[in-house]
């Protein structure tokens, strides 16, 4: 192309405004999957994917879940990490710092099993420079609660994002678990807690067993089902948030390819996030980027926003 | 230079039942190549099955800027590797984890490998060769075809190597366990290297340690990032341990030192 027609064709805008979490393309690599934002430096720069989630952070270290930790299912994979990570403290002081330093649009993820545990590590998170936004993982077991998981019961879900709200000015971004039988009363009770956008959806609760040892296959025996098998359980759920709560949603569950990402952003997602699909190609979120560029050149939009919900236009 | 490349498959071949090699070109990836360190696969390319695989660097050749993988076809992955025909190209991420520890020039070496485990010692044997250490390997084979493709390529190196099978149709008969107590009290041993099934390199660790002899294991974990970014490939390395290492990035080469 000629040098002036680049510059007065600048091409769509890409970059979203995610409930207060600024991005300069609507990519995001998932919690757990990108490690602390570091560990793929060989393959992609950090500093061009539109938020790197980083691995979910606890008030103390956790050792995490004895082996096997994952295992491969149909076009899929099961996990169970249990939330390994050296505590909040050791994130802000070793490894926000060089996220910080290299530029990284970072979104911390948090994780408890109490309200007063997300309460304390949202506080110290929320005093650190370097943090665009939070990320609440409610597929948490409260402990106050005999064990039953934060993101399964509406007025748990209402009072943990109203409790780590009042403790930050960062947006709080809380995570939707899957694993509930209506997704749009889980979201209406993170909206009246104060949420600024949803995330959706973390992994669908599952297990495999090995045939040759008749055991269960992980060595927690349940684990998380991710990657391209639950990705027509997370549109469904995007498309029905989106049509009845007015909060932008970050959508993500098996994108692996421009196509998947589009699905999601005409099913409501206002922005994407990768994870499984990082294991495979590491260096995804630059193609979709570039793909969803690419869409919108073809069908002559000028910025992503035109396109996000379009499927609820029929 | 790590990078995910597509490697052109220069040749491929079944070289004993169900045992494949296959060399590619992949200069990127070959040209900070160590040994020890292993590639992961993209087997098919669809999203079924899903992950990569990891799989050992088996020689490699800067100069060309080739790898050549040996493996066994044990489930579908492999399965759907071992299709895959000259000129066609596979999606290849590398090179990853920290390889062995080179010692110094001119010691002696002895290599202890159980089937396809013998894989990454053969590149580890180029190497040290190229910096005058006396290498000999002793390697356990499921079958003659087996050990015929392993005994070939020590030779082709210019090793000395012992092999067991467990119906002695070549060299010593029963495991690469009971040959290491046979052969290594008459050879000076300076280092071990190990990589095969879990209990050959426990009985490896035990025997260097009770003779205080140095040495490194390649282990082996389940794996999904191959990088360290998803934990996935935790694994206690003494049970006493408190924090688990990640064997993809921490290893898959450990000293013995750090095993139980
Ligand atoms: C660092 C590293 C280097 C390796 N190098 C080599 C090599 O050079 N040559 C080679 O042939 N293999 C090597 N392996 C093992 C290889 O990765 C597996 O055999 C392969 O991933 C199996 O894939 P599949 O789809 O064919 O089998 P799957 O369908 O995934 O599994 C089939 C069977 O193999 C077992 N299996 C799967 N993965 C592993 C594993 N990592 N270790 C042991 N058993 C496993 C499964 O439990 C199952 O019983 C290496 C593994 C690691 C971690
Ligand atoms: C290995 C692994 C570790 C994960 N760790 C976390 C975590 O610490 N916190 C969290 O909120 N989600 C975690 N997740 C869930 C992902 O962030 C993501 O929501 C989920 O995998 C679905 O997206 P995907 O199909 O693109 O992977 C993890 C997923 C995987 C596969
Ligand atoms: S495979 Fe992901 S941390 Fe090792």
């Amino acid at each position: 192309m000629h040098k002036d027609a680049a510059i007065s064709k600048p091409g769509p805008d890409i970059s979203v405004n995610l409930g207060g979490l600024w991005m300069k393309n609507p990519v995001a690599a998932a919690s757990g999957t990108f490690g602390y934002g570091f560990e793929y430096q060989d393959y992609i720069d950090s500093a061009s994917i539109g938020a790197v989630i980083v691995k979910g952070t606890t008030l103390e270290k956790r050792v995490g879940n004895p082996p096997p930790r994952i295992c491969e299912t149909a076009a899929g994979m099961l996990n169970a990490i249990g939330l390994e990570n050296p505590g909040v403290e050791v994130f802000v002081t070793e490894y926000l710092p060089r996220l910080r330093q290299h530029g990284v649009t970072v979104v911390a993820n948090i994780a408890g099993n109490t309200v007063e545990d997300y309460e304390h590590t949202a506080a110290i998170i929320d005093k650190q420079s370097g943090v665009a936004a939070i990320e609440l993982n409610i597929s948490c077991p409260n402990v106050k609660q005999g064990g039953l998981q934060f993101g399964t019961d509406p007025a748990m879900v209402e009072a943990v994002v109203a409790a780590v709200k009042a403790r930050t000015s960062l947006p709080v971004i809380p995570k939707l678990s899957p694993n509930v039988t209506d997704i749009v009363t889980i979201a209406r009770a993170a909206q009246r807690g104060g949420a600024d956008a949803l995330a959706m959806i973390n992994t669908l609760l599952g297990m495999a067993i090995d045939i040759k040892t008749r055991r269960p296959v992980l060595g927690n025996v349940f684990g998380g089902l991710s990657g391209p098998a639950i990705k027509p359980v997370a549109l469904r759920m995007i498309y029905q948030v989106y049509r009845e709560v007015d909060l932008p949603i970050l959508g993500g569950g098996g994108i692996v390819n421009t196509a998947d990402a589009l699905e999601f952003i005409m099913a409501g997602a206002t922005a994407v996030s990768i994870g499984t699909g990082l294991f495979v190609n590491p260096t995804l979120p630059a193609e979709l980027s570039l793909g969803i560029k690419q869409y919108l050149t073809e069908h002559g939009l000028d910025k992503i926003g035109d396109l996000v919900g379009a499927a609820h236009r029929f | 230079m790590p990078a995910v490349e597509k490697a052109l498959v220069a040749a491929h071949q079944e070289v004993a039942q169900g045992l494949y090699e296959i060399e590619v070109l992949a200069p990127q990836i070959a040209s900070g190549a160590r040994p020890g360190q292993f590639v992961h696969v993209r087997p098919g390319g669809t999203s079924d099955p899903l992950l990569r695989r990891p799989l050992s660097l088996y020689d490699v050749d800067q100069e060309l800027g080739s790898i050549t993988l040996l493996y066994k076809v044990v489930g579908r992955g492999t399965e759907l590797l071992s299709r895959v025909k000259s000129r066609e190209y596979i999606d290849m991420m590398g090179p990853l984890g920290r390889g062995f520890t080179l010692p110094q020039t001119g010691q002696s070496i002895l290599l202890i490998g159980g089937g396809v485990g013998i894989a990454p010692l053969i590149y580890l044997a180029r190497v040290l060769k190229a910096q005058d250490c006396t290498v000999q390997a002793a390697y356990g084979a499921a079958s003659l075809q087996d050990a015929a493709v392993y005994q070939r390529k020590f030779q082709q190196l210019g090793i000395e190597a012992w092999p067991a099978t467990m119906d002695g149709s070549l060299g010593y008969q029963g495991t690469v366990v009971g040959l290491l107590h046979q052969m290594a009290p008459a050879i000076k041993i300076d280092m071990i290297y190990t990589c095969g099934p879990e209990g050959m390199m426990k009985a490896v660790t035990d025997y260097a340690q009770s003779h205080q002899i140095p040495g490194e294991v390649s282990l082996e974990e389940t794996m999904a990032c191959g990088v360290g970014a998803c934990l996935g490939c935790a694994r206690k390395l003494k049970p006493e341990d408190a924090d688990y290492a990640k064997v993809c990035k921490d290893g898959p080469v450990f000293s013995m030192d750090l095993m139980a």
